[in-house]
């Protein structure tokens, strides 16, 4: 264990504010629309509905995972919430706090909330040496120089690198593996308390893929961290995630604890989701893909359910009415009409008389 | 696409028009009276009044501008105030000249520039990359005025073979595709073509350096294409690139003819640039400049239209 | 019969002017018609660089190449450029990673198929514009027709790599390469492509030679899977048994750093260190430095492929030699 009683006078996690039953994040109808422009006049012919309409909580100390395929809007969400994007519509809330707008300011929330990209290493300056890239924010939020330098090396160590060794070098001479760890210990110099994590072992050989997940799972419990964890592989979201959000066509699809989805998806295409893994058992091959196609283009969605258009039970009713969240189960939403009592599909549970 | 065309060509307007003022306040803005140059300095304030008003140099600014505009776009350029010739008689041979040099020098420029970079992009790293490259650093670095008098001095002074000076037999109003003319475009030509020969060479060197390493042609050499299936490949991908680079050289080599015009006393628009400038010859100056600009302006909308056509993934819907 | 694939001690160098590097190390392996080999391998393991090799395709200045390949009948290490030419796309042809980037943006889809037919084969645009047809069709792109006039940038990912199996296929090969052909796509465009392309396979009669660091797809594809680790096949043997019961401590490593429904809760295995640099051959075991059970043995010699049961084989001095069965 390493202990950081040095410059944890200077630096500390915010204390909690709503106690433990607020959510630490909440998000509520977030939408980002990018307008698209051709013709004679340059007159708006479409819209690209990257995110549109969702809400959800991240509980503290949890870890949501978040899957969806390309095109889903996950990345645009997990830009929306680091506020590197104006969303269109929709508030985030931290903790109980509005974002910006006389609520928190910018500069507050991101020290609580820090980001892991996919790409290890276009995030890390050229420039800086691994320790001046760990010890810069620290700088700019007002800590001395020396402290940050200590704290950087603190850091290096949590995430298992040897201070001595790696700090005084540069992202070019690291592996993919290193560098991802020295993204992970950049974001938590500033003792956030939300790490978004956007695909943070996509890129990684699976034995590294290993390591950084089992680093992840101890600093989370060594620094009282939550996660929002953002990835298009199934099987990772499964290992690390309390509760997953699936994704489709920049809408919520379903949200539930992980078992219950995993062991029963409520809503078709989390299912067709979880039947296209690969089996992983030679003598039980899948032996026809769940689904046809590919996911369609969030230019002009269809109507009613976006997933509608490859869906094998959608009916009519499925074109004319955008299926909301629906109670599955307990603590488990899905958006789809044969969730929902009464919503005129022939699978749909009955009103009670 | 049909959008886009009308887009593109609507825009130009407001290009030339903007063009067309800069032309016209350049004059203004620059020192010294044009009165200067064509009435005595101990001429009665009188008579310089009556010229200032024969030549509408009394009026205001924006009303000079919008009568020279009118006049322009009527095919009117205004008489030169050194000659009292219509700028236009005097402009249209001297385009035609410079197009004529303009035109071989890129021609020349472009084909070794193609070869050259073709060359030294396909097989780059080698010795045939590193000649190459000398040539286009060469090319882009000797000054060119420099480079004409070498060339007058070895093959006019010391070998007698080519011609110095002038556009031949008739001067500079009669021109024709013979020898006794091509001989006197040969040396201008030729020292122009060097600088458009270097950024040809350095820009498709680049292009098809880069296209030479993307995964396709991979693909091609993996379903057995030869090397010159390969090649048809990489043409039609650095064409747009090539011919982009290449319109703006035309476009330069239009403008910035005026030292090896002045050089070889190529009876040009570089050469009429030069005299208009030390005699003070606004229409005449104008008149050019206009001319030149507007030939800019044309070839950036040839060059993207091009562009457009060459290229699927610029979808301009 | 001669097999499909045969090659024995296949090394394959890069040399520049500053720096060698010893991707591959003596591989040896066979291919028999209509199967399917799966090379298993993390990033810098040589197995893309062995698939290049059986079409001759690393880049030629700076590759230097030793040992046998011979397929379907043909010498790749020794034969002309020109007669390699004819080989490639009609005896062996491959697919790639990214589709995006595998076909040339400029040209549509039909014709980049059409080029393919008829360098190999003397037929007519008609015919030659008919069989494109057909062959998306047996990709399963729907409208075909139209898709043969769009560019590469009009079509979807999953479209983009049925059109690219398409062109592998024009020329009815008999050995189809595959490098990491679904790894780019979405999960549920993946498994449509694997499901095509064993369909393919069986209804073609091809073998297929499959590169990836996904043991779910190995799971799903392979009759054989062959391990890599710095340039050599460290473990080989038949999908279900390499899966069930590794021999080598590294595929051992792999299987339990991967992760996959079972694991959740529990911590997950890894392998400590790194793949060794490459710019000098291992002269022992080249995994030693990372195995648990290492010993001075290992280091001595570069470890002789054992085969404790036949069909399967592992470069590791703990595995027994024509054992009657491990699982005992």
């Amino acid at each position: 264990m390493i202990v950081l009683t040095q410059t944890t006078e200077i630096l500390r996690q915010l204390p909690d504010v709503g106690g433990p039953a607020q959510p630490l994040l909440t998000i509520r109808g977030l939408t980002k629309h990018f307008p698209l422009r051709s013709g004679l006049l340059g007159r708006s012919t479409g819209v690209v509905q990257a995110v549109d309409d969702i809400s959800f909580d991240v509980r503290k100390g949890e870890t949501l995972g978040l899957v969806g395929e390309s095109g889903c809007g996950k990345s645009t969400t997990s830009r929306l919430i680091m506020a590197l994007l104006e969303p269109t519509s929709g508030e985030v809330i931290f903790d109980g706090q509005a974002v910006g707008y006389g609520g928190l300011t910018l500069k507050e929330y991101r020290r609580q909330v820090q980001m892991v990209f996919q790409d290890s290493y276009s995030s890390l300056n050229p420039r800086l040496t691994v320790r001046d890239s760990i010890a810069f924010a620290p700088g700019v939020h007002g800590v001395a120089r020396r402290s940050a330098v200590t704290r950087a090396d603190e850091l290096l160590e949590a995430v298992g690198l040897d201070p001595a060794q790696f700090g005084p070098r540069y992202p070019h001479e690291l592996s993919g593996g290193q560098r991802q760890r020295i993204n992970i210990a950049r974001a938590l110099a500033l003792q956030p308390r939300l790490l978004i994590l956007d695909e943070p072992v996509s890129a990684l050989d699976k034995s590294v893929e290993a390591q950084v997940l089992n680093l992840l799972l101890d600093l989370k419990d060594q620094f009282g961290l939550t996660y929002l964890f953002i990835s298009h592989d199934l099987n990772v979201v499964q290992y690390v995630s309390d509760r997953v959000l699936v994704m489709y066509l920049g809408r919520v699809a379903e949200i539930g604890p992980v078992d219950t989805i995993y062991n029963g998806a409520a809503h078709p295409y989390t299912a067709a989701l979880l039947d296209s893994r690969p089996s992983m058992d030679p003598d039980r091959r899948r032996l026809e893909p769940p689904l046809q196609g590919d996911p369609p283009n969030p230019v002009n969605p269809p109507s009613g359910c976006r997933f509608r258009t490859r869906c094998l039970h959608a009916e009519a009713v499925c074109a004319d009415k955008a299926p909301p969240l629906a109670p599955a189960g307990p603590e488990h939403l899905a958006a789809c009409l044969m969730v929902l009592p009464g919503s005129g599909h022939s699978q749909a549970p009955k009103l009670a008389a | 696409m049909i959008f886009y065309l009308i887009r593109r060509v609507l825009y130009a307007i407001p290009i030339s028009l903007a063009v067309s003022l800069v032309c016209f306040m350049l004059v203004h803005i620059a020192p010294g009276d044009p009165i200067n140059a064509i009435v005595p300095p101990d001429a009665p304030q009188a008579v310089v009044e009556q010229i200032k008003h024969e030549y509408g140099l009394d009026k205001p600014l924006p009303v000079q501008f919008g009568l020279w505009l009118y006049q322009v776009s009527q095919g009117d350029l205004g008489r030169s105030l050194a000659t009292g010739r219509s700028v236009w008689s005097d402009l249209r041979p001297a385009t035609a000249n410079t197009l004529r040099l303009a035109v071989t020098a890129s021609l020349i420029g472009f084909v070794l520039g193609l070869i050259l970079g073709g060359l030294a992009g396909t097989f780059r790293g080698t010795w045939i990359d590193r000649i190459a490259t000398t040539f286009a650093v060469a090319g882009v670095s000797i000054p060119h005025y420099w480079l004409g008098m070498v060339m007058v001095i070895l093959f006019s002074v010391t070998l007698g073979a080519l011609p110095a000076m002038g556009a031949g037999p008739g001067g500079a109003t009669d021109w024709a595709w013979d020898w006794a003319h091509i001989q006197y475009l040969i040396l201008p030509a030729v020292t122009l073509s060097v600088i458009p020969m270097g950024i040809i060479t350095r820009t498709v060197r680049g292009v098809v350096g880069e296209i030479m390493n993307q995964d396709f042609v991979n693909t091609l050499r993996g379903k057995g294409m030869l090397p010159r299936n390969i090649f048809l490949h990489v043409v039609k991908n650095a064409a747009p690139n090539a011919l982009s680079v290449m319109g703006l050289q035309l476009g330069y080599l239009m403008g910035g003819s005026i030292l090896v015009e002045t050089v070889f006393s190529w009876p040009g628009t570089g050469f009429l640039l030069n005299s208009a400038i030390f005699q003070r010859d606004i229409p005449l100056l104008q008149g050019t400049i206009l001319v030149l600009a507007l030939f800019f302006v044309a070839l950036n909308l040839i060059v993207d239209l091009v562009q457009t056509a060459l290229d699927p993934r610029i979808k301009r819907s | 019969m001669e097999p499909l694939v045969h090659v024995r001690d296949l090394k394959v160098r890069f040399v520049s002017r500053d720096s060698t590097v010893h991707a591959v190390n003596g591989v040896d392996f066979d291919l028999a018609p209509r199967e399917t080999l799966c090379i298993l391998g993390e990033s810098g393991s040589g197995k893309s660089v062995t698939l290049r090799s059986l079409m001759r395709l690393n880049p030629p200045r700076l590759t230097k190449m030793t040992g046998t390949v011979r397929v379907g009948g043909h010498d790749l290490v020794t034969t002309s450029e020109r007669s390699l030419a004819d080989i490639r796309g009609s005896v062996v042809s491959m697919i790639f990673q990214e589709p995006m980037t595998a076909l040339d943006p400029v040209f549509t889809i039909g014709m980049q198929i059409r080029e393919t037919i008829r360098r190999h084969e003397t037929i007519s645009r008609e015919d030659a514009e008919r069989r494109a047809l057909e062959l998306l069709e047996l990709v399963q792109i729907p409208s075909a027709k139209r898709r043969l006039a769009a560019y590469p940038h009009e079509l979807s990912g999953g479209l983009r790599q049925r059109a690219m199996i398409a062109i592998a296929l024009s020329c009815r090969p008999k050995l189809l390469l595959a490098d990491e052909p679904t790894t780019a796509l979405d999960a549920t465009v993946q498994i449509q492509i694997l499901l095509l392309l064993r369909k393919l396979q069986q209804d073609m009669g091809m073998g297929v030679i499959f590169v990836t660091h996904d043991l779910g797809v190995a799971a799903e594809i392979a009759d054989r899977v062959a391990v890599m680790y710095a340039g050599r096949f460290i473990e080989e043997g038949p999908v279900s048994a390499l899966m069930r019961d590794p021999l080598h401590p590294y595929a051992q490593g792999l299987l339990g750093a991967t992760v996959h429904g079972g694991v959740r809760g529990k911590r997950l295995t890894t392998i400590p260190g790194a793949p060794p640099n490459l710019a000098q051959v291992p002269t022992g075991c080249a995994f030693a430095p990372r195995c648990a059970y290492v010993e001075p043995a290992c280091l001595a010699a570069v470890p002789a492929a054992r085969s404790p049961i036949p069909g399967r084989a592992a470069r590791c001095i703990r595995v027994p030699d024509h054992a009657v069965s491990t699982a005992a």
